[in-house]
């Protein structure tokens, strides 16, 4: 792992790509996100408190183009659906040797509204930051004594999508503090950690650089509020964990495993950033 | 038989005479196109929707002939005017014989 100590410096070139950027290509734009005619979704808000060099957040869908926006606005229209009603199903089957399903202990996914948006979250009992997935196969395993899923694999990501999904609307908050916060302040390190043989830290591109194009990408300012996300790249959801590694290797570095100590704390304070943004996934991004 | 295969469709539950309302379908198909081989080299047999059929109250609306091309879970969006109350009536066609149906109805006032 190639890792260098935190560089600020970026910035100032981060200024001057911007000034020849803004004029091909301006920031968010200015878009209202309904879902379904009824679910509002807040894609942009003040800034929690905790960033420093970030005013107003955004969500990832207000730096998409219309075509892509328009899959989200109806739910017969986003792809990530299909396998949403895969995981209900899975919601309500009995499974492993305890014979019990989801819905024996929880009853219907829509009792789950909330849960997305405090994930990830302390867990007293373990003693450890768990995100969505983590709790997921605690159940699997303890409570339903069942094989417990991949950590990014499709059973999981349609898992994670039907939370999401009975979730959307509400603010993200996930809790930073207490507890939870020596994971927050590891996630925050790896945030600003310059990776890989082309030194990018998260920040060089989405806080630095946001609403500008790299290459042909419009990057935004990588809030995980919309994730699991259907990608018209590869047509499949995809698990924030995935992301985090295809990031990490385009700044051609080793990359941390999904599910990984560093992964989980890098969640959580990236879910942070966006502490305020409605929970929107599953969305759809390119 | 396909595994997984299921149709959805969206239609609104009302309208007024003659007015022009979109229709929206989807079915989830692998739609395998038969130019595919498996891991050993053999060739994974074609098995796609075919045909995708919409009537309203017994009169044909659209008929949809689909080919090997055409990706997994065929989309179809369309447009049609409503005389009266009634209801759609959706099929697809599978290569392996198996026909998926769904029906919606619509209030017409």
């Amino acid at each position: 792992m190639t890792r260098q100590t935190r560089v600020r410096a970026g910035a100032a070139i981060g200024v001057v790509a911007g000034v020849l950027a803004v004029a091909a290509h301006a920031g968010p734009d200015d878009d209202d996100l309904v879902i379904n005619g009824e679910i509002e979704i807040v894609t942009e808000t003040a800034a929690p408190e905790h960033i420093e060099h970030v005013g107003t957040i955004y969500s990832g869908w207000r730096f998409r183009s219309d075509e892509t926006q328009a899959f989200q606005v109806d739910d017969f229209d986003n792809p990530s659906m299909i396998w949403v009603e895969q995981a209900e199903e899975v919601w309500n089957t009995a499974e492993g040797a305890a014979g019990k399903s989801c819905a024996s202990c929880h009853d219907g996914s829509d009792s789950m509204a909330g849960v997305r948006a405090v994930y990830p979250k302390w867990n007293e009992d373990a003693g450890e930051v768990r995100t969505l997935e983590m709790q997921i196969n605690d159940c699997r395993e303890n409570r339903m004594q069942a094989e417990t899923w991949k950590y990014t694999g499709g059973e999981m990501v349609n898992m994670v999508a039907l939370l999401s999904a009975v979730s959307r609307g509400i603010p993200v908050n996930v809790a930073i503090d207490g507890p939870a916060q020596s994971t927050w302040e590891m996630g925050k390190d790896i945030y600003y950690t310059r990776y890989g043989q082309l030194e990018l830290s998260c920040a060089n591109c989405h806080e630095d650089n946001y609403g500008n194009m790299i290459r042909a990408d419009h990057l935004s300012q990588g809030q995980i509020n919309g994730f699991p996300t259907y990608r018209l790249k590869n047509t499949k959801l995809n698990a924030v964990h995935a992301r985090f590694k295809g990031c990490v290797r385009d700044t051609r570095a080793e990359t941390f495993a999904p599910g990984s100590p560093e992964f989980v704390a890098l969640e959580l304070y990236v879910a942070s950033r966006g502490n305020g943004l409605s929970v929107e996934g599953p969305s759809v991004r390119n | 038989m396909a595994s997984g295969v299921k149709p959805r469709v969206k239609v609104p539950k009302t309208a007024s005479a003659g007015e022009t309302i979109t229709i929206k379908t989807l079915i989830s198909h692998k739609m395998e196109s038969g130019q595919r081989k498996d891991d050993d080299g053999n060739v994974i047999p074609r098995s796609i929707i075919n045909r995708f059929v919409a009537d309203f109250n017994g009169q044909n609306i659209i008929d949809v002939t689909l080919e090997p091309a055409i990706s997994t879970n065929p989309y179809f969006q369309f447009e049609a005017i409503v005389p009266e109350s009634g209801e759609f009536q959706f099929t697809w066609y599978d290569d392996d014989g198996s026909v998926y149906e769904t029906s919606k109805a619509i209030e017409v006032s």
